[in-house]
């Protein structure tokens, strides 16, 4: 037994006003002050590391992420820091895995835990839909649910079949989950600790092909940021990530809109744009759930062209909905149609056919060229 | 083969440090790991149907089997909410065949069940019902017009499950047992001594679910009692095409943990099963899986016609084992229940039900912003503009109706 794992400040009532939060000051000194190279791997897992820290409700669990530290390695060093109770292997059994995440956070903890990869997460999919989604409607608020599941997902790192799907639409489409994404490295920490302090529960969908993604990030000072940010009630509410996203580079031109592994091609294109003198502005929606209207349309009002950027299938997804939002908030102010530049409507493809899946920076200046340029 | 009595992950050494149940039963009577955790050779029953008390040597009970017999006090507050039980059950079929209630999954032939669920835990415990397990709900302490809104059609759930620590009832199968197994696993952090009681039916054992919680109860070592009700039907689907196990109860053994059987019309080896897992469970033993062997004399609900897929002679046999005729007479025979009190417990009876049909024939007034409140703890923009949008429509409604009116 531990006598330090206490119920979640925030969570279904269980008040407990001693909640430890004092331990993150010792992690705050750990590292360099400014800006380092950082990946997101490491990001994700500072966030994972300072949010146990700041509160012992918070416990971790999935399939290896104990003394293996993830098969991605986002968990490493967590069960070494904070023992097998708070970070642990479960059976491998992934509806079990979110059904108790569920009964844990009904009894005053704060679950984060993980699919080993999208396709994998499958089994849990009544869990997620039946009762994960539905859990704080069923009981008109009586119950919450502040878990968190970390999905790795997307392709482009030669995985094979069942380790690459693009599985954000079918969470996107259940109401009741929040779907957040990060693309750049800071937005890792960031949205993973506003996630975890999250009351609601969010699918947090990890790209994997950018785990090694490097950016200049002051962890330290994301860390500060985020918990001197925490408010009376100890929440991040109208302050932090969710329904924001974030102009990751302003044009004049046309707008590309897109979310978690697509916003690296999406910058590339634009990069490439640039040279060719055409200014495109690239909109990172970091939240799918709930989705930031207004600075996407926003932009396309600005730009009048806008072509909408993501991995997965384009039939009935998360591109499709937001194409649908912005024209219907936007039509006047559109020169052109909106293009999509999305995966095919195949099953992901074996590691050698990939890059014929894959959005690409051609394929999306090609959707550019195609904006009507000529009225 | 042995099974080890000790096979707990790393994590869990040293969590148990006194002598479980097993390594006891071991010691003591020189019996098997396997032989404890098997149920008995035959099902534990000692009250026969026809309310006799069973002679000691024939309940079924073995070595390491043993179940003391329920305290008087304990077994007429069990006959009170068995009589209780039956009414809310006959009363709310009743209420379904007036259209006042949408459907309602009754659990009659069931009560021994149904109570014996709710009175072995103590105030600070967890359970984890089905949606027929309502009577079982009531019995824990929920106002049975609450327990019944889930089936009024007002809202999905009328209690709230973290003040009463009762699982909100929903229609998938099994999900609850990972629910279950979640609250008892936080509590066991926290070093409380929480035990959670855990409930499906015979047909949900085939889901997957049910071995996952099983399993994730046994090897995180959980005070988690798996109590299935064993019906006989799903629906119109008989056991036989669920599983050709010896019984269910025989499953526990593949998860490392202990199962027994008992006489589901029963009330008294029911409590003595429980009242002893329960126990077991807090003292730090690991989970434990209880078959009760009952029948669900009435269709799978009001929608069902089982006359389709079973004989009358089948239900004539079990209405032979009622659990309430059985203990009512066990009770009157050992001097424990007479006229007087037998009156004062069917007028409480009557109480409950007057409360139901009161309650249920109210015409609920409802909320269509509800619809939009508590889908998330903190809304979206977009939840906020739909409420506005009916919002608008409701209004232009209520304009025109006036108008209408008016005219």
């Amino acid at each position: 037994m531990s006598p330090t794992i206490t119920t979640s400040s925030e969570a279904n009532g269980n008040v407990s006003a001693a909640t430890a939060r004092a331990a993150a000051s010792a992690a705050a000194s750990a590292e360099a002050v400014g800006p380092q190279p950082v990946t997101m791997a490491k990001a994700l897992n500072t966030a994972l590391a300072d949010a146990m820290h700041a509160d012992s409700s918070v416990l971790v669990f999935g399939e290896d992420v104990g003394t293996l530290g993830g098969v991605f390695r986002i968990t490493d060093g967590l069960t070494k820091t904070f023992g097998e109770q708070r970070c642990f292997d479960t059976p491998l059994a992934e509806s079990g895995i979110v059904g108790m995440a569920v009964g844990m956070a009904i009894n005053g903890m704060r679950p984060v835990i993980e699919m080993q990869f999208d396709a994998f997460a499958y089994p849990a999919f009544e869990q997620i839909v039946s009762h994960v989604a539905k859990m704080h409607n069923r009981t008109k608020g009586a119950v919450k649910l502040p878990m968190v599941i970390r999905i790795p997902y997307g392709g482009g790192i030669g995985g094979v079949e069942h380790h690459c799907d693009s599985s954000e639409s079918y969470y996107a489409h259940t109401a009741g989950l929040k779907v957040y994404t990060p693309a750049a490295v800071a937005d890792g920490y960031r949205m993973l600790r506003e996630a975890i302090d999250s009351d609601d529960p969010v699918v947090f969908m990890e790209p994997k092909k950018l785990y090694w993604s490097k950016d200049p990030v002051d962890l330290g000072e994301l860390r500060r940021v985020h918990e001197e940010g925490l408010g009376a009630e100890g929440t991040t509410a109208g302050l932090g990530s969710e329904g924001r996203a974030a102009v990751a580079r302003p044009g004049t031109d046309a707008t590309l809109i897109a979310y978690g592994p697509s916003v690296p091609t999406a910058l590339a294109a634009a990069e490439a744009a640039a040279a060719e003198g055409r200014s495109l502005e690239v909109i990172d929606v970091r939240t799918i759930v709930p989705f930031d209207d207004a600075t996407v349309c926003e932009s396309v009002r600005k730009t009048g062209r806008a072509v909408v950027i993501a991995e997965a299938h384009g039939f009935a997804s998360v591109s499709s909905e937001i194409v649908a939002r912005v024209q219907e908030r936007c039509f006047h102010y559109l020169a052109a149609p909106i293009r999509r530049v999305t995966g095919f409507d195949i099953p992901y493809p074996a590691p050698k056919l990939e890059k014929y899946y894959l959005p690409g920076v051609d394929r999306i200046l090609d959707a550019v060229d195609d904006l009507q340029w000529e009225n | 083969m042995t099974i080890s009595a000790n096979h707990a992950a790393p994590h869990q050494a040293g969590t148990a440090p006194h002598e479980d149940a097993l390594t006891e039963a071991v010691k003591k009577f020189g019996i098997t790991a396997e032989d404890y955790m098997l149920p008995a050779r035959h099902q534990i029953q000692m009250v026969a149907p026809d309310g006799r008390l069973i002679p000691e040597g024939e309940q079924g009970t073995e070595p390491g089997h043993e179940y003391p017999l329920p305290g008087d006090e304990e077994l007429l507050a069990a006959y009170e909410q068995l009589v209780v039980g039956r009414r809310v059950n006959d009363q709310n079929s009743a209420l379904v065949r007036q259209g006042r209630m949408a459907v309602y999954p009754s659990s009659h032939g069931q009560e021994a069940c149904q109570v014996a669920a709710a009175l072995c835990l103590a105030d600070g415990d967890w359970m984890f019902p089905t949606y027929r397990d309502a009577v079982a709900v009531m019995t824990r302490g929920v106002d049975p017009v609450q327990v019944m809104t889930i089936f009024r059609g007002d809202w999905h759930g009328g209690f709230d499950p973290l003040k009463h620590k009762v699982g909100i009832q929903c229609t998938p199968l099994t999900t609850q047992l990972l629910h279950a197994v979640g609250v008892a696993h936080a509590a066991k952090l926290r070093g409380e001594d929480t035990v959670v009681l855990a409930m499906c039916g015979d047909g949900a054992t085939s889901e997957g679910d049910f071995h996952e919680a099983l399993n994730f109860a046994a090897v995180f070592h959980l005070p988690v009692i798996f109590f299935v009700q064993n019906n006989k039907y799903a629906i119109s689907v008989p056991l036989a095409h669920q599983s050709v196990a010896p019984s269910l109860a025989h499953k526990a053994v593949g998860y490392g943990m202990a199962g027994e059987r008992v006489d589901g019309n029963d009330v008294v080896a029911l409590l003595a099963v429980l009242d002893r897992g329960v126990k077991l469970a807090r003292e730090g033993s690991g989970p434990l899986l209880v078959e009760a062997n009952t029948y669900r004399m009435q269709a799978h609900t009001n929608a069902d016609d089982d006359t389709r897929y079973r004989e009358s002679a089948e239900v004539a046999e079990w209405r032979a084992k009622d659990p309430v005729n059985r203990m009512r007479t066990y009770l009157s025979d050992r001097g424990l229940l007479d006229d007087a009190a037998e009156a004062r417990i069917l007028a409480k009876a009557e109480d409950v039900a007057a409360q139901l049909r009161e309650g249920l024939s109210e015409d609920v007034p409802v909320d269509p912003q509800e619809l939009f409140r508590h889908v998330f703890a903190r809304t979206t923009p977009q939840l906020k503009e739909q409420s506005a949008m009916l919002a608008d429509e409701l209004a232009r409604d209520a304009a025109a109706s006036s108008q209408e009116a008016g005219k």
